[in-house]
């Protein structure tokens, strides 16, 4: 069982093979048994867990059964919820307690799901190895001495090694599909202003985008119908967003009549030749199922990575700034004045590379430097906007690699921040783009999973999730790793 | 050699909304600390803001007002910098493209009418208060205020005394209060200003500004200013030189001292709200805002004039407020055969007697119809003028109508020729030498027999009669 699917395991409960609690307590002795291993969860309270799988039971029996009735979902450190602690992965906010559910826990809530603990991130989401989390590195199933991609490398782990069936994620430049692509599994970013925001710790506030992490492209489509939908208490949530079946375009078996964009600008030089191949192949197998592959040019994409890290670091500078040890959070010992109380909690309770990004996108913001940095990238993300609008002239969607390379090894890159940024080259132009993207497992090189990712136009989800449906169900890419109990 | 004063102010006021900018916490002042707050104005983690869109019309109401533009797109920043009663460690404002832009107020001067242009009104919300006296060595913050809605009101520097600045706020406070937009109490904080002041000799360009900050009544704004340009007098011409900086007004002092220099000014980092898209209204929906504009201080004065036949002193008098405006309209319909009379005594009588208890009109004890049965009794010579001073002053500490006070104190006129020509007979008899002396020639002891005729009637003889007929039977 703990290698099924959210489809699957759907099916058991609702024709009574197997009940939530059941299903908890197996997810629960995984985690028992793998966690100290991976430390893909840092919170985990397993009697609240199995709480809530009663709970479902009981609703099971006297109602109709609600679209995730009675499965287990891990939740992203990033998500505020009303139980157990939310610390983002910082001591800033260690041990904070959120009095709120982020609106998405409220719709996961609302669709029956069982929320299973807190899972590991990069502190703040700012990383992509999940290193820079204040409580301990998190490891890649398929070899655990290689980083599970991050931000969301504790969701990307837990699904993999099957310590639960689908997890929550964000994605502000690549946190859900570059995880997911070096854990072999499959991750979504909707559209920007799909879903909701709010109770979301904001990293940056124009780029982030929650969704789901899972074993399969209908799975993804599952939780996305659930957590997706309008919030009239976040200004950014866009009201009456179309909205196609998703579930029915996760049956799409073929690809006749599908343009597939293939940008130059993501088959690059420095790029990973086994990834290259893998790629290769998929878009070959994509011909094969009825698609056409064109060539087109993204021309601004080399200057995405610029753009995205004074953006995003100019937008965190000020979310971060609540963080200031008045009225919650982390406050240092015996502090002489205001001045020393914030420098001294704030220098405490930050990482550095949280630091980093605040002073990066102070500096960014500040006056003499503004029109030239902010401003510069800002006119970069409208050219990059319009790359994306010119190609959907000519094609339907665009498929390229996740990341161009495999996991890297734990440490490999911690003291080249400029490296590390390059890992999120093939993702970030997407969030400046506030386009929805896919990320499945496509192959494997060296044993290390390989990621496709699926561009579409803003609310075609149904688009990419109908590609990487038909690409699933004509391939054998989803797997799990051996050493966590799976078939490879 | 004269000098040049230049003086620009910026005026921060609450916009009276039942709910903050950005959430939906009461806005109502005095309530205990911190119970009117919530995740959003506390700045708690993944909290958003959703504008008040009360507050967004309520701008446009005030541009609409001014004859400023309407920018039917505008968009909110972000003003970054750190104090614990600015929760999110920015305020959410207007910089670059505020709600409106481009207006003007024309002042009063003692040179007649005088243009002062407003660049700008953006949108914004306030911060808390910290309280740091009497509180041995520890801060406490209040969170009620934060995320109170403001408009920030930025005049040209078009001001050219400490009079006409306070004429312009004067304006300006009666503007916002007729358009209903705010309470603009200043005790409480709601109408607050900065003034920038600088001097220069005549033909020369603009010299350094100081920003007085702090400033929250009409009083200490006029001696702030008189007080900065003496200093900025005094200091260039001992040879010195004007620095730019903010300076914070000592009301107590009378005198001001320097709160950061400019180099030490915050770089506040503006850079657009990305939580809120940009603020849209239609042509159609300001034309409807518009359309719901009640009459300005400015027309409602001369409507007064023409209409009712006030004088330019009555009519201003009771257009310094909308409550005073629509009391006297209220007063003139139940009383509608003198609009003069009414203005009379709502002006002088009723108001004056608001005055010494401190009552608001809308508070008055005496209701427009109340005053008006008063006044219809003097209309038909019940009562003379006189004695209609009395009966108001009974009725401002009682529910009794002037009717049933004049009959309780038997104060009804005595209009009838006989009585008053028996009274007249008494007090002849009763004076001779004085009848003898009038007829002498003492016109001036014609006041001493009114005097004595109406003593003798208790008051209560028409005035007007009591002259008329003396006038008649001492002439023998
Ligand atoms: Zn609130």
């Amino acid at each position: 069982m703990p290698f099924s699917t959210l489809s699957e395991l759907k099916t058991r409960l609702d024709a009574g093979e197997i009940t939530a609690v059941e299903i908890a307590k197996s997810y629960l002795d995984r985690i028992a048994e793998f966690n100290n291993e991976l430390n893909a969860f840092v919170d985990i309270d397993p009697s609240h867990v199995l709480e809530q799988a009663q709970a479902s039971d009981a609703y099971r029996a006297s109602h109709e059964p609600r679209p995730l009735e009675g499965l287990p979902i891990a939740i992203k450190d990033i998500f505020c919820t009303q139980d157990g602690p939310t610390q983002c992965c910082s001591n800033i906010l260690k041990d904070y307690h959120a009095p709120y559910d982020a609106h998405v826990i409220t719709r996961l809530k609302e669709a029956g799901a069982v929320l299973v603990g807190k899972t590991n991130m990069d502190e703040f989401a700012m990383g992509s190895s999940t290193e820079t989390s204040a409580f301990g590195i998190c490891r890649n199933p398929w070899d655990t001495d290689r980083i599970p991609g991050g931000s969301s490398g504790g969701s990307a782990a837990a699904v993999a090694a099957a310590l639960a069936p689908a997890a929550l994620g964000t994605d502000t430049g690549g946190s859900i599909r570059q995880p997911a692509s070096v854990c072999g599994i499959t991750g979504m970013k909707p559209t920007y202003g799909r879903v909701s925001r709010r109770g979301i710790i904001a990293f940056a506030s124009s780029l982030d985008q929650a969704g789901p992490m899972t074993r399969t492209v209908k799975d993804a489509a599952m939780i996305t119908a659930a957590i997706s939908g309008h919030d009239a208490l976040d200004s950014t949530s866009v009201p009456n967003a179309p909205v196609v079946d998703w579930l029915a375009a996760c049956d799409q078996t073929d690809m006749k009549g599908l343009r597939i964009g293939k940008p130059k600008e993501y088959f690059i030089d420095g790029m990973d030749q086994g990834v290259r191949a893998s790629i290769d192949a998929a878009l070959a197998r994509c011909e094969a199922l009825g698609a056409e592959i064109i060539d087109i040019s993204l021309p601004h994409t080399n200057a995405a990575v610029a753009a995205y890290y004074v953006i995003a670091p100019s937008e965190a500078s000020a979310n971060l700034s609540r963080y200031d040890a008045v009225r919650f959070g982390h406050r240092c010992e015996n502090p002489d004045d205001l001045l020393d109380m914030y420098t001294r909690s704030r220098d405490e309770g930050f990482g550095t590379e949280v630091k980093r990004r605040i002073l990066t996108g102070t500096f960014a913001l500040s006056s003499g430097y503004y029109d030239a940095y902010y401003i510069k990238a800002q006119q970069v993300r409208t050219l990059i906007r319009q790359d994306f609008i010119d190609a959907f002239e000519q094609v339907d969607v665009i498929a390229t690699p996740t990341s161009p390379v495999t996991a890297f090894k734990l440490g490999e890159k911690t003291d080249d921040p400029l490296t590390m940024y390059l890992s999120d080259i093939f993702t970030i132009a997407l969030n400046l783009a506030g386009l929805p993207g896919i990320s499945q497992p496509c192959g494997f090189v060296d044993s290390l999973p390989v990621g496709l990712q699926w561009m579409a136009p803003a609310w075609r989800e149904d688009l990419i999730l109908g590609a990487a449906s038909a690409y699933e169900n004509a391939t054998d890419w989803v797997k799990s790793p051996a050493k966590f109990g799976g078939e490879v | 050699m004269s000098w040049e004063v230049v003086i620009g102010l910026e005026v921060h006021v609450q916009v009276n909304t039942k709910t903050k900018q950005f959430c939906g916490c009461s806005t109502e002042f005095g309530a205990e600390p911190n119970t009117q707050t919530c995740p959003v104005c506390l700045g708690m983690p993944g909290q958003l803001p959703v504008l008040n869109m009360e507050a967004a019309r309520k701008s446009v109401l005030t541009g609409l007002a001014i004859n400023a533009d309407i920018n039917l797109v505008s968009k909110f920043d972000r003003k970054n910098y750190f104090y614990p009663d600015l929760p999110k460690g920015y305020q959410i404002t207007q910089f670059p493209l505020p709600i409106v832009e481009g207006g003007y107020l024309d002042i009063p001067t003692k040179d007649g009418e005088k243009r002062i242009g407003i660049t700008r009104i953006h949108m914004e919300e306030d911060a808390g208060k910290s309280m740091h006296e009497g509180l041995d060595g520890v801060s406490h913050i209040d969170l009620n205020r934060s995320g109170v809605p403001l408009m920030e009101i930025v005049s040209e520097p078009d001001m050219a005394n400490a009079d006409e600045a306070i004429a312009y706020l004067k304006q300006l406070h009666q503007l916002v209060c007729f358009l209903d937009v705010s309470d603009a109490n200043m005790e409480k904080g709601q109408f607050r200003c900065d003034a920038n002041v600088s001097v220069r000799r005549p033909g020369e360009p603009l010299g350094t500004r100081a920003e007085l900050k702090n400033l929250n009544s009409f009083r200490f704004i006029k001696q702030a200013i008189e007080y900065e340009v003496n200093r900025q007098i005094e200091l260039i011409e001992d040879g010195g030189e004007v620095v730019q900086e903010t300076r914070l007004y000592d009301s107590a002092k009378g005198e001001s001292r320097s709160m950061r220099s400019k180099e030490e000014a915050h770089d506040y980092r503006y850079f657009p709200e990305p939580d809120l898209p940009p603020l849209r209204f239609t042509q159609e929906e300001v034309d409807a805002i518009r359309a719901g504009m009640p009459e300005l201080p400015g027309q409602l004065r001369k409507r007064f004039e023409t209409e009712y036949g006030l004088s330019p002193y009555d009519a201003d008098v009771l257009t310094q407020t909308r409550d005073l405006a629509t009391w006297y309209e209220s007063l003139v319909a139940a009383h509608p055969a003198d609009p003069k009379r009414c203005a009379n005594w709502m002006a002088n009588e009723l108001l004056g007697r608001l005055k010494e208890t401190g009552t608001e009109i809308s508070a008055s004890p005496v209701s427009p119809t109340r005053l008006a049965g008063l006044l219809e009794r003097i209309a038909d010579n019940t009562i003379s003028g006189k004695t209609a001073k009395d009966v108001l002053d009974a009725m401002m500490t009682s529910d009794d109508d002037a009717d049933v006070i004049i009959d309780a104190k038997g104060l009804k006129q005595v209009s009838d020729t006989g009585a008053i020509d028996a009274i007249i007979h008494e007090v002849m008899e009763a004076n001779p030498d004085q009848v003898a002396g009038y007829r002498g020639g003492k016109d001036k002891l014609l006041g001493f027999f009114v005097g004595q005729v109406m003593k003798a009637s208790r008051g209560k003889a028409n005035p007007g009669m009591v002259n008329q007929r003396l006038k008649e039977l001492l002439k023998g």
